[in-house]
This record gives C-alpha cells, sequence and structure tokens, in this order.
C-alpha cells in the first residue's frame, strides 16, 4: 500500500497534468477558431476554380488535351500524397488518415502497380517511413513556416507536376482529413491527376468564349494553379481538423484527470481518516491500561 | 449602359472583393483590357499589374500577382494568385 506521502504526491502530478490539457485544450479552441475561418476564405477560389476548369474543359477534349487533365492514359504508376499534422497530441487525428492511405496502398501494391508516397507532416513520415521505407520518395514538413499557406502548397504542388512530367506517376492522389464539424473529420481521399473535373454545368455559352491566349495554353497554366489550390485547400481542412481533434483529444483527457483526482482524494481521506481512528484506539488503549 | 458588372476578386486565402461596379481594368497577357457591364464571354490569363475597380466617380486599385480572368453573363471573376490593395 502506498503512504499517504506518495499519494499526495500522484495526487499533485495528475492535477499538473489537468493543467497542461486544459490550456492545451484552450489554445486549440482559440486555434481552431482561427484555422477554420481561413479554410472558409479559401473556398471560393477553389470553387471558382473548379468551375472555370470544368468549363473549359468541356471544350478541349480528346488528344490535344494537357496531360495534367487527362492523363497518361496508363494505370501503372500511382503516387499517394499522405497529408497529416506535425504534432500529436490530437487523439486518432493523424492516424486515422494514415490508415486510409494505408488501406488504398495495399490494395494498389496486391494489384502489382508501383506505389510511391509524398508525406506532408512529421506524424505521416514517421509512420509511412516504418511501414513502407523506400516507397516514401519526399517528405514535407509543415511547421518549417508559422502558418499554413501558398507557401506551402507550392512546393508539393511542384513536385507532383513535376513528377507527372518525367513520366514517374500515372494517377495522384491525395489522402487528408476532410473538416466535417469540430467533433467530426473524415479520412479522405482525392484524385489529384487526372484532374477530376465536375460534370459540366449546365449552361452551354462555352462556344461563345473568347479565350486569349488559347483555350489549351490557359489550361496549361491553369492546371498546376489548380493543383496548388487543391493542395492548399486540403492542408487548410487539415489544420482545422487537427485542432478540432485536439481539442475534443484534450477536453477528454481535463475529464479524465479530473475523474482520477477525485478517486484519488477519495482514496486518500479514506486512507487519513483510518489511521486518524487507528492513533486515536491506540490512545485510548494506552490509556486505558494504565 | 444599362445596370452595373458583378465583379469578384478572390485570392487563395480569401476573397478581397466582391460587388457590383461600373467598370473594372486589368492587365491581360497579351494587353490591357476593360469590362464594362455586358461584356461578351472572355477568358484570359493575367500579368503581374494593376487591376482598377470604376465605382462612380470613386476608384480602387489592387496589385495583382498572375492570375486568370473569366467574364461570363453572370459577370467578372478574377483569381489572382497574390493581391493587395494600393492605398492612395
Amino acid at each position: 500500500m502506498a503512504s499517504l506521502k506518495e499519494m499526495r504526491n500522484r495526487i499533485g502530478s495528475v492535477k499538473s497534468t489537468q493543467k497542461i490539457t486544459k490550456a492545451l485544450n484552450m489554445v486549440a479552441a482559440a486555434k481552431l477558431k482561427r484555422s477554420q475561418e481561413q479554410a472558409e476564405n479559401a473556398r471560393p477560389y477553389a470553387q471558382r476554380m473548379a468551375s472555370v476548369i470544368a468549363n473549359l474543359a468541356a471544350g478541349v477534349q480528346g488528344a490535344d488535351a494537357p496531360r495534367l487533365l487527362a492523363g497518361t492514359g496508363e494505370d501503372q504508376r500511382h503516387l499517394i500524397v499522405v497529408a497529416t499534422a506535425d504534432k500529436g497530441l490530437a487523439g486518432g487525428f493523424s492516424s486515422n488518415v494514415i490508415k486510409a492511405a494505408r488501406e488504398r496502398i495495399n490494395s494498389l501494391i496486391a494489384q502489382g502497380k508501383d506505389v510511391k508516397i509524398i508525406a506532408v507532416g512529421r506524424k505521416s513520415r514517421d509512420q509511412l517511413q516504418r511501414l513502407y521505407g523506400e516507397k516514401l520518395v519526399r517528405t514535407f514538413e509543415l511547421s518549417e513556416h508559422k502558418t499554413v499557406g501558398l507557401h506551402s502548397a507550392q512546393p508539393i504542388a511542384e513536385l507532383i507536376a513535376e513528377m507527372f512530367e518525367n513520366g514517374e506517376a500515372d494517377v495522384v492522389q491525395l489522402f487528408y482529413s476532410q473538416f466535417k464539424s469540430v467533433i467530426q473529420q473524415v479520412p479522405t481521399g482525392a484524385q489529384l491527376v487526372p484532374a477530376e473535373v465536375q460534370t459540366a454545368s449546365a449552361d452551354n455559352s462555352t462556344a461563345l468564349y473568347e479565350y486569349e491566349p488559347s483555350e489549351e495554353e490557359i489550361l496549361e497554366t491553369l492546371l498546376p494553379r489548380n493543383l496548388t489550390t487543391q493542395i492548399l485547400a486540403a492542408l487548410l481542412e487539415n489544420q482545422a481538423g487537427f485542432f478540432g481533434s485536439q481539442m475534443a483529444a484534450m477536453d477528454n483527457a481535463t475529464r479524465n484527470a479530473g475523474d482520477l483526482i477525485n478517486a484519488l482524494t477519495l482514496q486518500y481521506n479514506r486512507k487519513r481518516q483510518a489511521q486518524i481512528t487507528t492513533e486515536l484506539i491506540e490512545i485510548i488503549a494506552g490509556a486505558e491500561a494504565i | 449602359m444599362t445596370g452595373k458588372l458583378n465583379f469578384s476578386l478572390v485570392a487563395p486565402e480569401r476573397e478581397i472583393f466582391a460587388g457590383q461596379v461600373d467598370q473594372v481594368d486589368a492587365p491581360g497577357v497579351e494587353g490591357d483590357f476593360g469590362v464594362l457591364p455586358g461584356h461578351a464571354p472572355f477568358m484570359t490569363t493575367l500579368r503581374e499589374g494593376v487591376i482598377t475597380i470604376y465605382e462612380g466617380n470613386a476608384r480602387r486599385r489592387f496589385d495583382v500577382k498572375g492570375g486568370f480572368a473569366d467574364v461570363n453573363g453572370e459577370g467578372l471573376t478574377i483569381l489572382a494568385e497574390e493581391a493587395s490593395e494600393i492605398v492612395a
């Protein structure tokens, strides 16, 4: 049985842990608000971009379509981009994304495809490195920059475009966590290349469009940019999801610590009282003996 | 000239401007162009330069770094790579 002093120490250490989780919970809540705003602010751009590309793609089809849009016509080399967080203490946030990606990767390997992996975020690097070793071709860390922005998405997009141009990849997929709500994040796989185009919008005004320069040239410059936009959107969703998940995890931890403190305090008090009772009995017994 | 032009200027991080204006001048790769309400559908990439928005007598100017303009029946949308307002 632990002594009273040991128990006091134990309660003290749980209390300070609770303080930390509580603080982290509040920090995550504050950051969540900001990153949620950021993710929402970035949405109009991504939406417009998608609709413009849908418009353009309807006009350019067949052999002369850019390869980022149409693909290489092959399905052998797959590039999987797995985006998670850099830090932990957020429940199963990163593991959930990695789990979804792993299912996909394993099924591709089972089909005999060549798989290459790019890890974004320290958590995905650590896990994927261990699981797939040399299939992991590059890793990116988000904490190089203070905030997630275009500067975080650009290098990733450039690498993807480069690998695609060099014929190292036919299909590119991105795994990230979609931010549904503070308590719900859904691991999602999105196809980046060949670009998934929304089914042509209802208006058929495309024929009347005037292009400057040509449709093909516009698409040529637009598609790499679209890649960046999609990655940025995913990173921002990831960030919001991360803080949401961290908030929930820390809230849980704080509550658990509270429960533990209550249980320990109860135990401590019982023991203390038992000791006092014993001491009293000893004194009384001693007095009677005299 | 009837009505106003629906214009929105969007950067990757956020929507910078959205509203009804009289005219927008923008730097296209093949030359500057102006858009008035009722412009024919038109699409172009942008080079680095200045976008000017005319609202009555007021003007607002924005610095843009590359991007893309799309004029359709609903109005003009500029997707800028980077954009910031020039405070006169």
